[in-house]
């Protein structure tokens, strides 16, 4: 799949400015770019560029002191991380954001946390609606785990499970609140090169067939140059590069900073 | 035979008392993964509140909303005051947070309502019940304990498969990644220390009934710890389990294997209990199991 082929759609959220600072430390500084409807829009860098910094921008664990935020025509202040969920955006984490205790399933089934609406009293006692609806939240957690592979792990306390299947489920639990944007943060860290295409794949079948919009943090050039639609470059908290992933491998201040030369 | 049976009794009702105080302590373990000292200080900040409107004139019925309406009004704000400026710290931080808490709590009652002993009689009767031609004695409030402890544990039990008991659970296993699939942290919180709260208030009604609303009730939370070791820190029916094996097993202790050492072993033999499970099932009966993935 390559960019041309894709027809993306309109701006759905847009940075605008963006300073973030913690004390005297500047994390990022004045930057602004484009997530459009559709994309696979890849945000790299060396470490420490402000790319973790960026996401919990965008979902609303930091509150950059500078810039906004646009999310679908509605520009936020200080928004809560859990109101960013409830407009659709659901995120993993760099070091693995899972419920320990609990199986696989209640993991997902918990990423449907907004879409439940049975009452108090109803769902203490589980008759009637609410156990329609749980029913109903169920059939489609099944639908996620058969989609991700992970069908017999279903019942195990993820803490048992081996990293590369954590960050699958984790993957699985935040596609289960239907978003609209997916943010990953390095969702292909510490895996082997089997692991890493089969999340290659999930990653392009959930852009392709349920048209998420997804932005990632990768440090594996080359699953970034492939998968991804545009590519946004970060160094020390400034954006140096934003384009098509051939643009951005041509880029001489890019190369200089992160590529390094090829030979 | 007879003998054996009141003392078993007499401690399984000893036991519903600690399970109380020891399901408070239960909530916010697992809504948080915070051991809350301050559970102990706010039975009798409960107690004191609602004794201290009986005081003021006012009926039974009319005190108890009151006083639910103080314990979640504590929960707002403890929730705004502390926990709040310390979301996703180490457990071990909020740990110590609490006992400020406790000390705050037990302070300001007693500063409001002194700290004289003030009997509280909500009316649950009193009289001695007698079994099996007179052998058994079994105090009737103390049948009416169980009741509320039973009635309490089948609440909460079914509270916890509602979609907020869900969210719970999740926000004590990882802050982070509850906020990211939508709950609100503040909120759970103002929840979860509200319902310990209610719990605090009918341990302290209990307890404040059996032996006068007074500041020692707080170091009864002490009694909570080796409950909760039993029976682990995270499980409902284990607090309640827990709590009736120390209560008999410290009153069958006293009077059986009490003599061997002089007597008063009834205050340290919940302890010594509790540390032998520890180094069996540090999980506790019905605790979830640790894993811990190297």
């Amino acid at each position: 799949m390559t960019a041309t082929a894709k027809k993306l759609g309109d701006v759905m959220l847009r940075v605008e400015n963006i300073s973030l600072s913690f004390g005297g430390v500047k994390a990022l500084t004045d930057i602004s770019f484009d997530i459009r409807e559709h994309e696979i829009l890849a945000i790299i860098g060396p470490n420490g560029a402000g790319k973790s910094s960026m996401l919990n921008c965008i979902n609303g664990f930091y509150h950059p002191q500078q810039g906004s935020i646009t999310f679908r025509g509605q520009t936020r202040s200080r928004m809560k991380p859990h109101e960013a969920a409830s407009q659709g955006i659901a995120r993993t984490f760099q070091n693995i954001a899972l419920f320990k205790g609990m199986s696989t399933l209640d993991n997902i089934m918990s990423g449907r946390m907004l879409k439940m609406h049975s009452g108090i009293i109803a769902s203490a006692f589980y008759k009637g609606p609410a156990e329609r609806e749980q029913i109903a939240h169920r059939a489609f957690c099944e639908k996620i785990i058969d989609f991700l592979e992970i069908e017999a792990i279903r019942k195990i306390p993820v803490g048992r499970l081996p990293y590369g299947l954590q960050k699958r489920v984790e993957l699985g639990r935040a596609l289960a609140a239907e978003p609209t944007l997916l943010l990953l943060d390095e969702p292909m860290a510490g895996m082997n090169l089997e692991e890493k295409q089969d999340m290659c794949r999930f990653i392009l079948d959930v852009n392709d067939e349920f048209g998420t919009t997804i932005c990632l943090i990768e440090h594996d050039m080359g699953v970034v140059m492939d998968i991804s639609d545009r590519v946004v470059v970060l160094d020390y908290g400034r954006k140096i590069g934003d384009g098509p992933p051939d643009e951005v491998k041509h880029n001489q201040e890019v190369i200089d900073a992160y590529l390094g030369v090829q030979h | 035979m007879a003998f054996f049976l009141e003392v078993l009794i007499g401690g399984l009702m000893a036991g519903v008392m600690y399970s109380l105080v020891a399901l408070g302590f239960v909530l916010i373990f697992k809504a948080s993964g915070v051991f809350n000292f301050a559970q102990g200080a706010m039975v009798l900040f409960a107690a004191l509140f609602f004794v201290g409107f009986i005081e003021l004139g006012l009926s039974v019925w009319l005190a108890l909303p009151l006083t639910v309406l103080v314990m979640v009004a504590l929960a707002w704000a403890v929730e705004r005051l502390v926990l709040r400026h310390l979301v996703n710290q180490e457990g071990i931080i909020l740990f110590m947070a609490t006992i400020g808490v406790s000390y705050f709590l037990d302070g300001f009652g007693q500063s409001i309502w002194g700290s004289n002993v003030r009997q509280l009689d909500i009316g649950l009767p009193t009289d001695p019940i007698f079994l099996m031609d007179g052998d058994i004695l079994i105090q009737a409030f103390d049948l009416w304990a169980a009741l509320v402890a039973g009635s309490l544990l089948v609440a909460l039990v079914l509270f916890q498969r509602t979609s907020v008991g869900r969210a719970l659970r999740a926000v004590a296993d990882d802050h982070q990644a509850a906020q990211s699939v939508g709950i609100p942290l503040n909120t759970i919180w103002i929840i979860v220390w509200s319902i310990a709260g209610l719990v605090a208030l009918v341990a302290g009604v209990m307890w404040g009934s059996k032996l006068g609303v007074q500041p020692a009730i707080v170091s009864l939370a002490l009694k909570a710890l080796p409950v909760l070791i039993l029976g682990g820190f995270t499980s409902i029916p284990g607090a309640i389990i827990g709590g009736l094996i120390i209560g008999a097993g410290e009153k069958l202790a006293e009077i059986y294997i009490g003599p061997f050492f002089g007597g008063g072993i009834e205050n340290w033999f919940a302890y010594v209990l509790a540390l032998g499970f520890l180094l069996i099932r540090p999980q506790g009966l019905f605790g979830e199991r640790i894993i811990e993935r190297v």
